[in-house]
């Protein structure tokens, strides 16, 4: 084990901290409005829903189950052509966030399909029988009460990004992964090791909480 | 007010077609409490259903106020189902909105400015009797008090028709009284139109002035509450109507009567309307001498009026109770047991 001088290393490791927050947050963003209309827009296409369309249901369903089946560490080399086209690099944390967003995207898709799913079909039942049109179905009566179980699954997306944003670290990506990658395993620092990984829990924690709160605090408005 | 015309409603399965509803045609009066029922899966959600196109007969026509629904626009059917208030037996509140939200929701639909939303959700409510639960969730409120709210969301739009699937049946009996006394003041106050589907009899008996029962997807015996209660044909209406009348005699007593070797002058006697509450047996027993045994029965209220279904056996001089029995049926209907044909 190497020693680390801390007096001027904390330095480094508020950057990398910042920078994952920064590679959750604006991926996390992005994917939420490429993810949140796609999930809505496998839900309501499906059999007998409200814009019932196999075609489009089927190539949809095809697209998210693709994207969601590479590895993001396969993702996030494949995309490096993309990333390129996108952002002009393909290295540091801006050049991290675009397969984020594409590994983010089809992933908050699901998870918001399942939530609606979970609304139970009897409301979407009785606001047809008042003449609602398929948007105010959409829009007042299945994402007001799939709200509360959107908003967990959505902190499971952005745990999910965090998780992903410290394997961006293989590609130099920055952020605390990074760091653990190059200080921590590279160069023999486990103190460095220690203090991202607890950085990381504490992060996830922080979340993890928040969205739980959000959750309840939408269910009992 | 509701036209069914041969409607029909088949689904394609994976074992062959199941057919939900068949070739069923009757009509609903202007200001009728009509009841559908019916056994589980007998059709009556899906027959229900057509009315306002949750489900699209496979054939035969519904038509509400003389307009077939199947011809309408996707618009004008929106429209029209804002005429036809809707009530669910699992009540399909919104669990994310208030009370005052859920009522105000098809209000909001169409556009109605907030003052006019106010007033009339602050009405309904207390129409209802749930003026203290407006802010509340639904989850913090009793069956009954969900199912008010229900009934108080459908009636938003002031509809002309109200559809009522089972709107009690996961209610107790007591609440279902209630709800009941509230579906018919919704009829009597609006002048609403009620079709009320359901599998309890004593929801037909309680409220409903017309009746069709339904059995494997097909309308078997329609006809008025009194009608039906008082000449069932159906062996199923039969069964649905014992279970509320006691008007058959219980196995035990007919044995009990047929083993004896001796003549029997068993009679059932109709009560319809005024008659019932006239002493007529006790008069004719003691004008002709004969002794008066009421075997089995229950007299009760029908369109609140007094319905009943005696069988008496009487006891004295054969003559004399033919006698009797021809002066009951002046005012009453009087009809012979065949013991052996009792079941
Ligand atoms: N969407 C559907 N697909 C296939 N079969 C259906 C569908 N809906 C209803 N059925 C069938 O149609 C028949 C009638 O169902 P329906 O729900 O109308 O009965 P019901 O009289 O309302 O019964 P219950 O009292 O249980 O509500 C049943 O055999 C049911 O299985
Ligand atoms: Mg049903």
């Amino acid at each position: 084990m190497r020693s680390t001088d801390w007096s001027t290393f904390w330095v480094r490791v508020l950057e990398a901290t910042l920078e994952t927050l920064t590679m959750t947050a604006f991926p996390l963003f992005f994917a939420s409005l490429i993810g949140i209309p796609l999930g809505v827009a496998v839900v309501v296409t499906r059999k007998g829903h409200l814009f019932e369309n196999r075609a489009a249901f089927f190539v949809l369903n095809t697209i998210v189950n693709i994207v969601r089946s590479v590895p993001f560490i396969i993702l996030l080399v494949a995309l490096i052509p993309l990333t390129r086209l996108i952002v002009g690099t393909t290295i540091g944390t801006t050049a991290a966030m675009v397969p984020l967003v594409i590994f983010a995207a089809p992933f908050i898709a699901r998870l918001v399909e399942s939530s609606l799913l979970e609304v139970d079909p009897g409301v979407t039942e009785a606001a047809k029988s008042m003449g609602a049109t398929p948007w105010q179905i959409i829009f007042r009566f299945l994402i007001p009460e799939a709200l509360s179980s959107l908003v967990l699954n959505l902190t499971i997306a952005t745990i999910g990004l965090v998780g992903a944003s410290a394997m961006a670290g293989a590609i130099g990506s920055g952020g605390l992964g990074d760091l653990a990658i190059a200080y921590g395993y590279q160069r023999f620092h486990t103190d460095v090791m220690i203090v991202t990984v607890i950085l990381l829990v504490i992060i996830v924690q922080a979340i993890q909480v928040s969205g739980n709160h959000l959750s309840q605090a939408i269910r009992r408005r | 007010m509701i036209t069914f015309d041969n409607v029909t409603k088949s689904y394609e399965g994976k074992e062959g077609t199941v057919t939900a509803v068949k070739n069923v045609s009757f009509t609903v009066n202007k200001g009728d409490i009509f009841g559908v029922i019916g056994f589980s899966g007998a059709g009556k959600s899906t027959l229900v259903r057509c009315v306002n196109l949750l489900e699209e007969p496979t054939s035969g026509e519904v038509r509400v106020n003389n307009r077939d629904m199947k011809s309408l626009s996707a618009k004008e059917l929106r429209e029209a189902r804002k005429k036809i208030g809707m009530v669910f037996q699992h009540f399909n509140l919104c669990e994310s909105k208030t009370v005052y939200a859920n009522v105000a929701i098809p209000l909001q639909l169409s556009k109605t400015p907030k003052k006019e939303v106010e007033k009339r959700v602050k009405d309904l409510l207390s129409f209802v009797g749930l003026s203290d639960k407006a802010d509340n969730y639904p989850d913090q409120l009793s069956g009954g008090q969900k199912q008010r709210v229900g009934i108080a969301r459908a009636l938003a739009t002031s509809p002309e028709v109200l559809l009522c699937d089972e709107a009690t049946s996961a209610l107790d009996p007591q609440t279902t009284k209630a709800i009941l006394a509230l579906l018919r003041k919704v009829n009597r106050e609006f002048g609403i139109t009620v079709l009320i589907i359901t599998h309890e009899m004593p929801v037909i008996r309680d409220i409903c002035n017309r009746v069709a029962v339904m059995e494997n997807g097909e309308v078997i015996e329609s006809g008025s509450v009194f009608d039906v209660f008082s000449r069932p044909e159906a062996k199923t209406t039969k069964n649905f109507v014992s279970s509320v009348m006691q008007d058959q005699l219980p196995q035990s007593v007919i044995k009990h009567l047929s083993e004896d070797g001796k003549t029997h002058y068993i009679y059932r006697i109709l009560f319809e309307g005024e008659m019932a509450s006239q002493p007529v047996l006790s008069k004719v027993g003691k004008q002709f001498d004969l002794e008066v045994n009421v075997l089995h029965g229950q007299i009760t209220e029908l369109q609140e009026k007094p319905f009943g279904n005696l069988i008496v056996e009487f006891h004295g001089e054969p003559e004399r109770i033919e006698e009797a029995v021809a002066l009951i049926k002046e005012n009453l209907t009087v009809r012979e047991v065949d013991l052996h044909e009792e079941y």
